[in-house]
């Protein structure tokens, strides 16, 4: 266990570092200067403009060479510094991630449990009984199929557009104040139900039909004829078969766990829900460097913890896995 | 086992959004003493710093910190605000009397030690917008606890001018203790001497509430507002659906189908025919002056005959705005009207008239030679030019493709294309395009030459070099630096005007750029919950609440418009709301300061720490 552990660990602590400098190098290549963008606002007096670009350039390090910008980079790290943000000056990144992760977790979180949940339930029903299994999959493959933001502006358009029983942007309405109220939970949840309901449906399906097709997969095996023929009940079968269908999606739980974030960025964007999704957003149409790397940093460490979680249950989960890393 | 699955996700999603939120009061705004605006707040609010306001948000200066005058466009009058005057007592000293009675909102009073320590600060740091003022600006004098005289070395009289309406005065007692102003993001409780308060901030907006104690009571009466939600909208259709079901009462937003929200929901604009806005700035067509061949003013004025400036704000806006004059000048307003030329203008102005421009493009040479219908260069090298404009502003979009399709009809090829805003910045600041269309700095000002000096300002570097004033085509003439600098350091009205009339002759006849619109300082109203919103025929101020015009004219809404239904149990109320602006305003102090640092990477770590659990688990039981 303890030499699987080694190795994992050194594996992502590599997957870490190489992820880290392309989140440093992909905002500097884009064209454009953030520094312009940023002071593009104050017009009015060109030749202060003039002025303070230079000062800002200076103040963020940008007139620095790249090599030297970088080690500084890893050096502001290291110590859980992530600059100042320049599209939202002068709040630090660090806060502007704060004050937006809640927004994630409490939507990414019970949409991506919820649909896993739901989903393999659903699946594994499907592909029990052939007869809803032809009146299922289709809705699952449109769901799977479904773009996020398609599918969110979809359901934007009927229940907020049409049916007005959702809105349509923000995490609550604008004439209130947070607070534990009954008010404020109604009105939170309020806003929160259609942005969820996008994340979960879409997910749902690919969920499903992972699911639908390892039941029956796992229902031709040889395990279930044998327990057949010992005369075990159905229930007893299915639990088997459940069980053993299981393990490919909880592999699968930690990768979605990577995917979702690139789903969830344009769903907070349809809905203007201000997560890290929408941040991230505005922070590369504004060229913010400090922003983006601070983002994709809390993504790429979520992505790598989920992923280091699954390794550590799978191994613990899988008796094969287990025998190989104890032994070896 | 789905009932404990249940439960948890029930706390993530309560945990998740509360866990920072303190557990205060019950809180809803009460809808009728709540103004809610929306129009000037791009992101999230979080910088109240009025030292540097291309960063503060809209209300930072005017609604919390003021200035030493406001400025009327509509009357062209500088107004005394926290100043009872202002005169020149010689040349170069500029004398202001500050207002009897100025209090900051923690009870302090306001003096000209304030207005000292806040005119030095731009000296002390030069991060702060205003710092280049101290060129030419030598010393301020404390005369006595009212009275301050601005000593200048070469008195800048129309920059000066510009400035006495746009720097906010910041308490001496607070800020002296800041270690650096310009990285001061002032959210925690900002201390102003203007009629609000912050409230509350988070993502989406900013709640200000009223400063009962306001000095200004005595002189201009309480604004009626109790509340003000500032809210950031993304789109300009959302705009439209909270205005028309009273959710927005106050937008300065470009809404599509302006006279159908008239018509049918009694929406509030400030004229009740087209255009129905007033003008805000003026949209020019840049031209590249250092490109072949839009260096040639003969060619300018061609593509300035050929286009259709009234297809284009029919089609771009809906007649929402209207063609700007052959010299682009706002001469709605009379501060600009008082210097209009309009001799020159009957001399060497332009109208639409294509075939004029194709008789010029003939007489230069340039002829479709190989028959595809469009012109080549003399020398018969092909024609090739294209306009930029951000991708996303749809109405400028419509613009560039008007522009283009009434070029094709002269013969001058033009591409319209839609790089990002970062990108068709960096172009346009760089010089490294045909055309672009911008109107950032040809703003609503008190002095024209601010106007100019955007528009022609002749401080420009090569190509390639950023340059971020209005004159992005890199038009050069000295003449033009030289009567730039007049009119500012000139201080006979007389001379002025002769300098500003030559300007404009010489703006007609060389056309560096060709001014297309003025585009609208677009004011939308709802009746709903309140009235008494200016309008032409009640024009008491300029309704416009984007960042640097509070002090044109907000203010002035604030303290006008009246509550439909009159607020009751306001003064039974009051003291509650007191004890909860003191939590909310304590609270944020604390989490900003944990969080720098923490590092906002608390849910990463939660996950780090609960991989941990399966390995002690699994330790144990080995």
């Amino acid at each position: 266990m303890m030499n699987y552990l080694k190795r994992k660990i050194v594996i992502y602590i590599l997957t870490f570092i190489f992820a880290v400098t392309i989140d440093f190098i992909i905002p500097r290549l884009m064209p454009g200067d953030p520094i312009a963008v940023l002071l593009s606002r104050f017009a009015t007096m060109p030749q202060a403009t003039q002025y303070l670009h230079g000062y800002f350039i200076e103040a963020f390090g940008l007139n620095k060479p790249l090599w030297e910008q970088y080690i500084t980079f890893w050096k502001a790290v290291l110590h859980g510094d992530l600059g100042i943000s320049i599209y939202f000056y002068p709040k630090p990144v660090a806060q502007i991630i704060k004050e937006a992760l809640p927004y994630d977790l409490a939507l990414l979180v019970p949409s991506i449990v919820a649909s896993w949940i739901v989903g393999n339930w659903l699946g594994a029903y499907a592909g029990k009984n052939r007869k809803l299994d032809s009146y299922l999959m289709p809705v699952f493959f449109f769901l799977q199929a479904s773009p996020y933001f398609w599918f969110a502006i979809l359901l934007a358009y009927i229940f907020s557009v049409k049916l007005e029983l959702f809105p349509l942007s923000g995490a609550y309405s604008y004439g209130i104040i947070p607070s534990l109220s009954w008010a404020f939970i109604k009105d939170y949840l309020h806003h929160w139900v259609l942005p969820f309901l996008s994340l979960f449906l879409v997910q749902l399906g690919g969920w499903a039909i992972g699911m639908r097709n390892m039941i029956i997969y796992e229902l031709e095996a040889d395990y279930v004829r044998y327990l057949e023929a010992l005369g075990s009940s159905e229930r007893t079968v299915m639990r088997h078969a459940f069980k053993n269908a299981m393990l490919p999606q909880i592999t699968g739980l930690a990768l979605q766990l990577g995917l979702i974030v690139a789903g969830n960025v344009t769903v907070q964007v349809v809905f203007s829900y201000p997560g890290i999704g929408y941040i991230l957003m505005q922070g590369i149409l504004n060229q913010d460097y400090f922003l983006i790397q601070g983002c994709f940093l809390v993504i790429i460490l979520t992505v790598l913890a989920a992923n280091f979680i699954i390794d550590i249950m799978y191994a613990l989960i899988d008796p094969r896995i287990k025998a190989a890393y104890v032994e070896g | 086992m789905k009932r404990l699955v249940g439960v948890l996700i029930g706390a993530f999603v309560i945990f998740g959004v509360f866990g920072q939120v303190v557990a205060a009061q019950e809180q809803e705004l009460p809808r009728e003493e709540t103004l809610y605006v929306g129009g000037g707040l791009w992101s999230q609010p979080n910088n109240f710093n009025p030292l540097i306001p291309w960063s503060a948000v809209t209300g930072t200066i005017g609604l919390i910190y003021e200035t030493l005058f406001n400025y009327d466009p509509l009357n062209d009058k500088l107004e005394p605000w926290l100043a009872e005057s202002g005169r020149w007592v010689s040349d170069n000293v500029y004398e202001v009397k500050l207002r009897e009675g100025l209090t900051w909102q923690d009870g302090k009073p306001l003096t000209a030690e304030d207005v000292k320590f806040t005119f030095e600060l731009h000296k002390k740091y030069p991060g702060l917008a205003y710092h280049q003022m101290w060129e030419w600006l030598q010393e301020v004098k404390v005369i006595d606890d009212r009275t301050i005289q601005f000593v200048f070395s070469t008195p800048h009289y129309e920059e000066w001018k510009y400035l006495l309406y746009q720097i906010a005065i910041v308490p001496k007692h607070i800020w002296q203790n800041i270690d650096n102003p310009v990285e001061f993001a002032n959210v925690d409780n900002p201390v102003g001497s203007g009629p609000y308060k912050l409230y509350k901030t988070d993502q989406m907006r900013f709640i200000l509430v009223r400063n009962d104690n306001w000095w200004g009571i005595k002189y201009f009466g309480k604004p009626a507002p109790k509340y003000i939600v500032y809210v950031i909208v993304y789109s300009n259709n959302l705009a439209l659906s909270m205005l028309v079901k009273g959710e927005l009462d106050w937008s300065n937003f470009f809404i599509p189908g302006v006279p159908d929200v008239k018509a049918q929901y009694g929406i509030v604009t400030w004229y009740d025919e087209p255009p129905y806005h007033l003008p805000a700035n003026t949209a020019f067509l840049f031209l590249n002056t250092q490109k072949p061949p839009l260096d040639n003013p003969e060619f300018r004025r061609a593509i300035a005959y050929a286009i259709n400036p009234e297809e284009i704000a029919a089609r771009a806006s809906q007649n929402q705005v209207t063609p700007a004059d052959p010299t682009g000048l706002l001469i709605q307003y009379p501060a600009f009207k008082k210097i209009y030329n309009k001799e020159a203008v009957d001399k060497y102005g332009f109208k639409y008239d294509p075939q004029k421009a194709m008789e010029i493009l003939d007489k230069l040479g340039f002829k479709d030679v190989n028959g595809d219908g469009y012109r080549e260069f003399p020398d018969g090298k092909p024609l090739k030019l294209t306009i930029i404009v951000p991708f996303g502003w749809t109405d400028w979009m419509e613009m560039i493709r008007v522009i283009s399709e009434q070029l094709a009809i002269v013969g001058i090829n033009v591409e319209p294309k839609f790089p990002d805003y970062s990108k068709y910045w960096d172009d346009l600041t760089k010089g490294n395009f045909d055309m672009a269309i911008n109107n950032f700095g040809s703003n609503v000002v008190a002095t024209p030459w601010q106007w100019f000096n955007w528009v022609l300002n002749q401080d420009v570097t090569p190509i390639g070099e950023n340059f971020y004033n209005g004159n992005f085509g890199r038009y050069k003439n000295e003449r033009v630096a030289e009567l730039l600098e007049l009119i500012n350091v000139e201080k006979d009205e007389n001379k002025k005007l002769q300098y500003y009339y030559e300007l404009q002759e010489i703006f007609l006849k060389d056309l560096p750029y060709i001014p297309i619109i003025y585009n609208g300082a677009w004011f939308e109203a709802s009746p709903e919950h309140w009235t008494n919103w200016p309008t032409a025929k009640n024009p008491y101020a300029f309704p416009i609440s984007w960042n640097g015009y509070w002090q044109m004219g907000g203010v002035k809404v604030l303290l006008n418009i009246k509550p439909v239904k009159a607020a009751t149990e306001t003064t039974t109320t009051e003291e509650k709301t007191e004890t909860i602006v003191q939590t909310v305003t304590v609270t944020p102090t604390e989490t900003a300061t944990s969080s720098t640092e923490t590092g906002g990477i608390c849910g990463p770590a939660i996950l780090v720490g609960l991989a941990v659990v399966p390995l002690l688990l699994r330790r144990r039981r080995s």
